[in-house]
């Protein structure tokens, strides 16, 4: 019971931030309250903490309470169970890792920082290629319906695919690991691409096709001023699901392909049977998934209109 | 025959899954150049399909359509259209939005200084110099179907298309951009079609009015001659005999001789 105990001081310690928060927020707000008569002043005052408690209550305190919990209900398994270690362990250990991310004792120990970095570049490679060669496909099936028709049967037959199922191919043609890792990524990160792509095009409102028709417009000016930005939004979407696969996947295709980067990481963790360190690995997975994800979405509201 | 725009004997019928459907027949109609004419019809007669033959959007499957004695066999900026719900490009200025018709029609021949005053000029025409450089979801319905006005404009179409160009406007807007089209109809001579459901916009606007009969096979029914004269006044006409009997002429053709039943 130790364990949930010292959770709930720290979940204490966590509120009094918060509670700081509200006073230092009142704090910037009181030098504009100076100005105005007393009473008002104090009005304001009020009216600040209560906005803040508010504000807190709302935003703050449901993620804060899902967390706890979740740490209470994770610590009480651990308990129970000989092997799993707690989140006081995990934490200890993670800052002890954190604090030399990339030290570099040979190629199969490296710091956590190398892993990732390693990872995100496969990562990076596979969806670049994949977005390179999947966004134009998608143009091209969403405005030729022939080639639609030429290319369909194609990927409805391919995309259900599991992804780790193409790596025998690509280690076949491709000879070398790494290769082949990036083959995966890019076979399973270009489908969400492709399709969303086509559908935005196929989606492009008729008044805006009709305009084209009007002016004349040749098929260039068509794709750059009206194809390109109409259908920007839905390739966004595209773009981010292929993220989000592709940094689902490059984790087992890591463990099997070997090398440095994070699935090969927990692989090895589990060979030294350090249970804590994949439990940060999928922290650490799972964190930089929602970065990258919030980072596109950032991109994606800018193409709004 | 020879007129400006001529239809000729055009029937356009579409294929549906429950089979053929008669859109139109039997159309013919001539239009002077500098003639301002409205169609009008109940929903469903036809109207829109007949100016998008017109426009050339879609091609008749009987007939014959000319204009300036050239026939039509697909859509060209000679026509411009301007459409129901304005169909500005979101992501392009108003000026950008003129600008993409200009450079289309006038880029070979002009340079970039030319295009650029063009597109202003027709800015200008419509009052929208101020608000050139903002973006569709910035302004107004009226000020949006002003943009669309003077993107057609632009390109100095022999004829003029309006598919219910105020439809979508309130009361007061459509009223005040009735009277700017007709200033500017006016005074580029436009010679212009125009698809409307308000009986007193047609009488107001147009030298000739084409009633259309209810479709299923629908076809004109009467050409009234709007003989009031010009320039035109809302205010004086709403007391005027002859307008009130053209007026009254319209109504009775579409809920006396042609009523169509509630959908």
């Amino acid at each position: 019971m130790t364990v949930v105990s010292i959770k709930q001081v720290r979940a204490g310690e966590d509120l009094s931030h918060a509670v700081e928060e509200v006073v230092v927020q009142k704090a910037i707000h009181e030098p504009v309250a100076a100005e105005k008569p007393v009473a008002s002043e104090a009005k304001d005052k009020l009216i600040n903490i209560k906005a803040g408690l508010e504000f807190f209550a709302k935003r703050i305190l449901p993620p804060l309470l899902g967390l706890l919990v979740f740490a209470m209900i994770w610590g009480f398994i651990a308990q129970r169970s000989e092997n799993l270690p707690g989140p006081i362990k995990t934490w200890a250990s993670a800052v002890e890792l954190f604090s030399d991310p990339f030290y570099d004792n040979g190629p199969n120990d490296k710091g956590i920082g190398w892993n990732i970095l390693n990872s995100l570049e496969r990562v990076g490679m596979g969806f670049g290629l994949a977005a390179l060669i999947g966004i134009p496909l998608g143009f091209m099936i969403g405005r030729f319906a022939f080639f639609s028709g030429m290319t369909s049967p194609i990927i409805s037959l391919l995309r259900p695919v599991s992804p780790l199922a193409w790596l025998p191919i690509g280690l076949l043609v491709f000879k070398e690991a790494q290769p082949a890792a990036i083959w995966v990524i890019f076979i399973s990160s270009i489908w969400p691409m492709i399709i969303n792509t086509a559908v935005g095009v196929s989606k492009v409102p008729q008044d805006y096709m009709n305009v084209a028709r009007v002016l004349n417009l040749s098929e260039w000016k068509i794709f750059t001023k009206i194809l390109f930005p109409a259908v920007l939004p839905y390739m966004m979407t595209g773009v981010r699901l292929a993220i989000g696969v592709a940094w689902l996947v490059i984790v087992a295709a890591e463990m099997l392909t070997g090398g440095v980067g994070i699935g090969f990481w927990v692989w090895d963790e589990w060979n030294n049977l350090n249970v804590e360190h994949i439990i940060i690995a999928i922290f650490v997975v799972g964190i930089i998934g929602l970065l990258l994800e919030q980072a596109l979405l950032l991109v994606a509201k800018r193409f709004e209109y | 025959m020879n007129k400006y725009v001529q239809v000729e004997k055009v029937q356009m019928v579409f294929e549906t899954k429950k089979g053929k459907f008669v859109a139109l027949k039997d159309i013919d109609l001539g239009i002077d150049q500098g003639e301002f004419i409205s169609i009008i019809g109940h929903s469903g007669c036809g109207k829109s399909t007949l100016l998008n033959l017109v426009a050339g959007l879609i091609d008749a499957t009987g007939g014959a359509l000319f204009c300036a004695g050239r026939e039509i066999s697909g859509p060209g900026p000679d026509r411009a259209v301007v459409f129901q719900n304005h169909s500005l490009l979101p992501w392009l200025t108003c000026f950008d939005n003129v600008h993409l018709a200009v450079e289309r029609v006038f880029g070979r021949k002009e340079d970039k200084a030319s295009l650029k005053k063009r597109t202003k000029e027709a800015l200008v025409l419509v009052g929208l110099e101020h608000a050139m450089h903002k973006l569709p979801h910035e302004i107004s319905g009226g000020m949006k179907q002003r943009v669309g006005i003077a993107r057609a404009l632009s390109m100095q179409p022999k004829v003029l298309l309006l598919d219910e160009p105020f439809g979508a406007l309130d009361a007061l807007t459509r009223a005040h951009l009735q009277d700017e089209l007709m200033r500017i109809v006016a005074a580029l001579g436009s010679t212009a079609i125009m698809v409307t459901h308000d009986v007193d916009e047609a009488v107001l606007l147009s030298d000739r009015i084409v009633m259309m009969t209810n479709g299923p096979s629908a076809t004109i029914g009467e050409i009234l001659e709007v003989n009031l004269p010009r320039p035109r006044d809302r205010l004086a006409l709403a007391e005027d005999a002859n307008y009130v009997h053209l007026r009254g002429e319209v109504l009775k053709f579409l809920y006396a001789r042609h009523k169509k039943e509630a959908a």
